[in-house]
């Protein structure tokens, strides 16, 4: 065989090995919730809030810390959304190609992006700590957007940056302006990868942990106010992961299993919903 | 024959950074006729055409130097409106860029961000365009599916509907039959043809024979600098300059 065939064929293998272990990864992580956390998992774990002595054993459930996990990285996305979107318009739209200050944008978008999550905490809750805040749903919402903020305007910033220019000119020669080929044009054409870099925001801001601990707290009621703290699912799951009683051990894999559902319902949901928005899209 | 101006191009330089594309172009293009601009590839061709609605602007570096006047007004001139001035010329590029919407809304874009938002009216308007460029016929059953699924010849007819809803004085195409089988180069040529009654053209061409079936007056083009222009008749068959007999004659590509 020629070095090129086998040059070639080693290739092959390495990115089937690749694909393998990805794949294998997902599979037994899912396996791994789902035999541990099937059993434990009753009607009553996401229809109840903790009761007395729920950490050590006893009745109740974790109502409060998915609802608490849902509207905080709810919330944090749309902040993220807010954000990123004119960012990500202004750098590809608005500035011109090359510019040092976009590039320097950019870059520290990147350098934030590998900020360890529990900076972002300790960083939300020293501003809250100025502001005279105390731990609470709306500090939750802010730090956990921060946090997703790189993730997601980068992401959005890589399929935006993939808008042909001629498609740009086309609806400028129509006479529209900057900002209505911005909103008409490019957000709909970059859509499915618009909606890829939220999903991805969000998954992180949902199984996030270390960046709500100081800024939204945790308590066993279901938040009725932005100011009042709220629990999240990953600091459920930490906690009962950290009694000493099995039966409690066994709740964090269900939680960690009602986690990953909402992922997973979320992300197929929002596919099926854009789908009539996306299939305009020029390719 | 005596032409009405109706673009008038004055000492027109054009330079990306230090790279100048055009050279002291002036030049006037004739009213409701179709011009040609031809030359080799390079030659400035392009950045003439896209001068005119100042779709150059975007381009970084670039460096504009003169005046071209259109109804007697300089578009470079303090307090032009680009997007006004860009509604007075529709553009055909070289590949169709229909926009990622369904083919109602292509052309229903340029009525609408103009200020019509009657339904009825954009309905009038969408089937009046769409005949206007023989589209209507193959997709007036199909207008709210996506444009894209259109074949290549049928979103360049839809872009010059869309084009043409926004009521231009001028039609500018940059090689627009460039991706189109000969076929649907052909219809677009027709369409030219009619539609010159009505519009300027100004067509940007690397076909010498397009240019030769379609201009009523060409302006020929080479490395920048505008060598000779006139008459279609008169340059085709009677060419001034040496460059552009060598031009036509095939000896300069």
């Amino acid at each position: 065989m020629k070095l090129r065939t086998v040059e070639e064929k080693l290739f092959q293998l390495l990115m089937i090995a690749a694909t393998i272990l990805i794949v294998t990864s997902l599979v037994v992580i899912l396996v791994t919730v789902l035999v541990k956390g099937l059993p434990a998992l009753r009607l009553s774990m996401i229809t109840q809030i903790p009761k007395g002595g729920f950490y050590l054993g006893k009745e109740g459930g974790i109502l409060n810390a998915i609802l608490g996990s849902f509207y905080l990285a709810g919330g944090a996305t749309i902040l993220a959304i807010l954000i990123s979107l004119p960012i990500v318009i202004y750098f590809n739209v608005y500035a011109s190609k090359g510019s040092v200050f976009v590039n320097l944008c950019r870059f520290s978008l990147d350098v934030l992006w590998g900020v360890p999550s529990i900076v972002f905490g300790a960083f939300g809750f020293t501003i809250m700590l100025f502001f005279g805040l105390r731990a609470s749903l709306l500090g939750g919402i802010i730090a956990v957007a921060l946090l997703i903020l790189p993730v997601m305007s980068r992401a959005m910033d890589e399929v935006v940056k993939m808008v042909p220019r001629d498609l740009l000119n086309a609806s400028y020669s129509l006479g529209a302006t900057r900002l209505e080929t911005s909103v008409k044009v490019v957000v709909r054409q970059a859509l499915p990868g618009i909606l890829t870099a939220v999903l991805i925001a969000f998954g992180r801001g949902i199984g996030d942990a270390a960046s709500v601990i100081f800024t939204a707290g945790f308590t066993d009621a279901i938040p009725t106010s932005l100011m009042r703290p709220a629990a999240t699912l990953p600091l459920a799951i930490f906690f009962q992961l950290g009694t000493p009683f099995p039966e409690v051990q066994e709740r964090a894999y269900a939680s960690a299993l009602v986690l990953t559902i909402m992922i997973l319902v979320i992300s197929i949901v929002s596919r099926i919903l854009t789908r009539s928005f996306t299939k305009h899209v020029i390719k | 024959m005596e032409y009405k101006a109706h673009i008038r191009v004055r000492n027109l330089s054009v330079s990306y950074g230090t790279e100048q594309a055009l050279k002291d172009v002036t030049v006037d293009l004739p009213e409701k006729k179709i011009t040609a601009i031809i030359g080799p590839s390079g030659c400035g061709k392009t950045t003439l055409l896209k001068s005119f609605n100042r779709l150059i602007d975007a381009v970084d570096g670039i460096k504009v130097q003169g005046e071209v006047y259109l109804n007697g007004d300089n578009i470079y001139g303090p307090g032009i409106d680009v997007t006004h001035l860009r509604q007075k010329m529709g553009l055909l590029s070289q590949r169709p860029y229909p926009l990622p919407m369904s083919i109602y809304d292509n052309v229903a874009y340029g009525p609408r961000i103009h200020g019509i938002r009657k339904r009825r009216r954009l309905k009038e308007i969408v089937e009046h365009y769409l005949r206007e460029s023989s589209l209507w016929d193959e997709v007036k059953d199909r207008l709210h599916t996506p444009a894209s699924s259109l074949s290549v010849g049928q979103q360049q007819r839809l872009c010059l509907a869309r084009g043409l809803a926004v009521e231009p004085e001028i039609i500018l195409g940059d090689e627009p039959t460039s991706a189109l089988d000969p076929t649907a180069s052909q219809r677009i040529e027709e369409k030219f043809l009619q539609l010159k009654a009505k519009y300027t053209i100004v067509v940007v061409t690397h076909i010498l024979r397009q240019a030769i079936r379609l201009a009523d007056y060409v302006v020929f083009m080479y490395l920048g600098q505008l060598i000779e222009h006139g008459p279609a008749r008169k340059v085709f068959e009677n060419p001034q300059e040496e460059l552009t007999r060598g031009y036509i004659k095939g000896v300069i590509v």
